[in-house]
């Protein structure tokens, strides 16, 4: 029997003698152009660091190239960031274009360091999971290269967080992004009665529901679905596989901006919906590619230096955002869920 | 070995200057047959527009509740190399650091075991394994406990920890996160790794306001480094900054949300009302050579984060305005096994914290946890006048 509960490798093990001298004693950081970082220490020694975006699945051979360069450049150290890019951590300034010179070859750009796109966080989608809406890597490898050069060129307004959940389950901070992609479903799920009956239990359905449109069908030892009340989350499908939700026809993509996690200037915000439904277009999923564009296109155009996108909405509001963008206010755009009064106008100091 | 599975839709994701997971696929189908079969799989639901994964299944290794998801097609008759596809969640190390030498062996494992497709990294933190029998499971996690790699959570646990990069290489860090996220992730080996709640308890840890792992939006307890005392001010950098054509008006002092900062363009002096500040650090992500936060470093805890179902989406909110983070940490650990206690008794299954709390109030949460009512645990006080008082606090 081998040894269980030891937990991770210990981070110290994993790092180079430069970053571990230096723990806890680094005194500033400069960028150095869209894909480079250098930090300096408090006794002047200096690590630089070179980012780079990976499509977050990657086969091991990938990997492998990674930590032959990473022997080359770093002494055999690198790091991963919560965005899914590695960062290759290096001693000597004078590796840096050599070290991006090889990954260029390997079809990896640095980028995505300062008033850029950084990598686009993102879920499984039809590649590994069972409840999406809509593919992830391939929606997200269609709107990076759509948007490539904000991640290697800084002429944002400032740093720009681009995430996709490919369901309600929203993995991921999508619903504190700038600009979010969500995989949703727009018809209730099928109750499939006697795999209920075999598969299910009841209560935990029917609890389930966030809006009560389940109810039980005791005589068929399964339930009823209110199509009223469902506004197919997809949660009763997780609780129990015999209701499925799935409609090729119907899933899609919602988009959501102006949200972030920083307190930076304003506080951490939500996520707000801009395009209730593009439906899916694989395999290049244009819809979703020209409407992200667009959205930051407007934003880089129209918002001042150091405004992120929520922050930019907030200043010049939500009216004037629908005009600038162009995009069609609807009732879907007024909330009707849990906590909608609260987002209603009581004042008439609206704009036109 | 059979030939490449046909895939004209997905072929249309290899062009373009963004690195193709596609091309990640097919480097794994020319050596495993289970990835070939992958690509067919997806380019299946490229044509169908659905994902043809089956839902659930109990796998796992001996010992450990989660670690695992269990994976299937549902159409295994076509693809036979998905028959079974499973996930394993590797615990990372602190803040994604990596040696060569030692990731090397687990792609060594990977390779022999697995499919040899990996995700650097899954929303939660782990490192994921993407795709193995059921059979090779557990020799899976024995070779990978081998070279001192373990399983990360999954199902109704405490889900892998993860921090930012944290003192390893940034300076605002005004706590340890990789110490504190490393500490508790062995403290709570058990929480783990063994599924025995109402739902998943996630804890992220961010060194400073800027929240570099989005700790509030997605975790359930949210650790936030922050300081106490003044903002650290080098006038020289300052002036370097003002020199060298930086707008410190247009992006620090007018950006300053309780404008607690003014600059003096004739003595090129920055002064800051530190009694307003309310420390969302722009000024000096802004100007990182001039301005340092303060020494009296520590934390902010917030609880109750939570992406939208079941009772729409939760930040976490503030519940200790200020914690010391010193090791062992042991009055983080004292809340947080309060909170679980109270949780465990009280919550519903698949509730989560947050949704709890909301449910029964923040009053019996306090309670629970014997928190004080503070101010800033709100943004105003309530304006109803419909509230609760205890027994004891009336007279009988």
């Amino acid at each position: 029997m081998v040894k269980t509960d030891f937990g991770p490798p210990k981070y110290l093990d994993m790092m180079s003698d430069l970053c571990k001298r230096n723990y806890g004693k680094w005194k500033y950081h400069e960028v150095l152009d869209t894909g480079t970082l250098v930090h300096v220490a408090e006794n002047g020694e200096k690590l630089y660091t070179v980012r780079s975006a990976t499509p977050r699945l990657m086969h091991i051979d990938t990997l492998r190239a990674f930590c032959d360069l990473a022997d080359k450049y770093c002494n055999g150290f690198f790091r991963f960031t919560s965005r899914h890019s590695i960062e290759f951590l290096l001693e000597d300034e004078s590796n840096i274009e050599p070290l991006k010179a090889d990954l260029h070859a390997m079809g990896y750009s640095p980028g995505g360091v300062g008033n850029t796109i950084s990598n686009m966080l993102h879920t499984q989608g039809w590649i590994h999971c069972h409840t999406p809406a809509i593919d992830a890597s391939g929606i997200v490898k269609a709107v990076m290269d759509g948007v490539f050069d904000y991640y290697t060129e800084a002429k944002l307004p400032a740093r720009l967080r681009l995430s996709l959940a490919c369901c309600l389950n929203m993995c991921g901070a999508v619903h504190c992004s700038d600009v979010a992609i969500v995989g949703i479903h727009r018809v209730p799920p099928k109750v499939l009665d006697e795999k209920v009956a075999k598969m299910c239990e009841i209560p935990n359905v029917v609890a389930a529901c966030p809006t009560r449109a389940i109810r039980p069908e005791p005589s068929k030892k399964s339930v009823v679905i209110n199509d009223e009340k469902c506004m197919y989350c997809g949660n009763c499908y997780t609780m129990c596989p015999a209701i499925p939700i799935f409609d090729p026809k119907n899933d899609g993509a919602a988009i959501f901006v102006g949200g972030k996690v920083s307190d930076a200037r304003h506080p951490a915000m939500f996520s707000k919906l801009a395009v209730p439904y593009i439906p899916n277009e694989p395999p290049k999923w244009p819809t979703v590619v020209q409407t992200v564009r667009m959205l930051i296109d407007v934003y880089a155009k129209d918002a001042k230096q150091g405004e992120r996108y929520g922050e930019w909405i907030n200043r010049i509001g939500w009216e004037r955002f629908f005009k600038v963008t162009g995009l069609p206010f609807t009732d879907k755009h007024i909330d009707d869920y849990i906590f909608s009064i609260p987002t209603f106008r009581s004042t008439a100091t609206f704009k036109w | 070995m059979p030939e490449l599975r046909k895939t004209p839709m997905l072929d249309q994701l290899l062009d373009g200057p963004f690195p193709s997971f596609v091309k990640e696929i097919k480097k794994g189908a020319e050596k495993n047959e289970a990835c070939n079969d992958l690509l067919g799989q997806l380019e299946l639901s490229y044509e169908e527009k659905i994902t043809h994964w089956k839902h659930g299944g109990i796998v796992g290794v001996t010992g450990y509740g989660g670690g695992v998801i269990g994976r299937y097609s549902d159409v295994p008759e076509q693809f036979p190399g998905l028959t079974e596809f499973h996930t394993m969640r590797i615990n990372q190390p602190a803040g994604w650091f990596y040696k060569t030498d030692r990731l090397r062996k687990l792609l060594d494992i990977w390779e022999k075991r697995g499919s040899g497709l990996t995700n650097f990294h899954g929303a939660t933190g782990d490192i994921i394994l993407l795709g193995t029998h059921t059979n090779e499971l557990q020799n899976v996690a024995d070779d990978l406990a081998h070279e001192g790699w373990d399983l990360g959570g999954s199902g109704s646990d405490l889900r892998t920890p993860s921090a930012c990069v944290g003192p390893g290489r940034c300076e605002w860090a005004c706590i340890d996160t990789l110490d504190i996220v490393d500490t508790l992730t062995r403290r709570y080996q058990n929480e783990l790794h063994r599924p025995m709640w109402p739902y998943k308890f996630k804890i992220k840890i961010s060194g400073c306001a800027n929240d570099g792992v989005a700790a509030k939006a997605r975790a359930d307890c949210s650790i936030i480094g922050t300081w106490k005392d003044n903002i650290q001010v080098n006038r020289t950098e300052v002036v370097n900054y003002v020199n060298g054509g930086f707008d410190i008006i247009g992006q620090v002092v007018d950006k300053c949300p309780t404008k607690c900062i003014s600059y003096n363009p004739v003595t090129k002096s920055l002064s800051i009302d530190d009694n307003n500040c309310v420390r969302c650090h722009n000024c000096i992500n802004k100007m990182p050579k001039a301005l340092r936060q303060g020494k009296i470093n520590g934390a902010t805890i917030l609880i109750g984060g939570h992406a939208p179902i079941l009772q729409s989406a939760f930040m976490s909110w503030v519940v200790v305005p200020f914690m010391e983070m010193k090791p062992p940490y042991t009055e983080i650990s004292d809340l947080l096994e309060k909170i679980w206690e109270w949780w465990d008794e009280n919550g519903k299954m698949r509730e989560r914290t947050g949704e709890l709390i909301y449910r029964l109030g923040m009053r019996s949460f306090l309670k629970a946890t014997g928190l004080p009512a503070v101010p800033q645990m709100v943004l105003h006080p309530r304006a109803n006048p419909f509230f609760f008082w205890d027994k004891e606090e009336v007279n009988q």
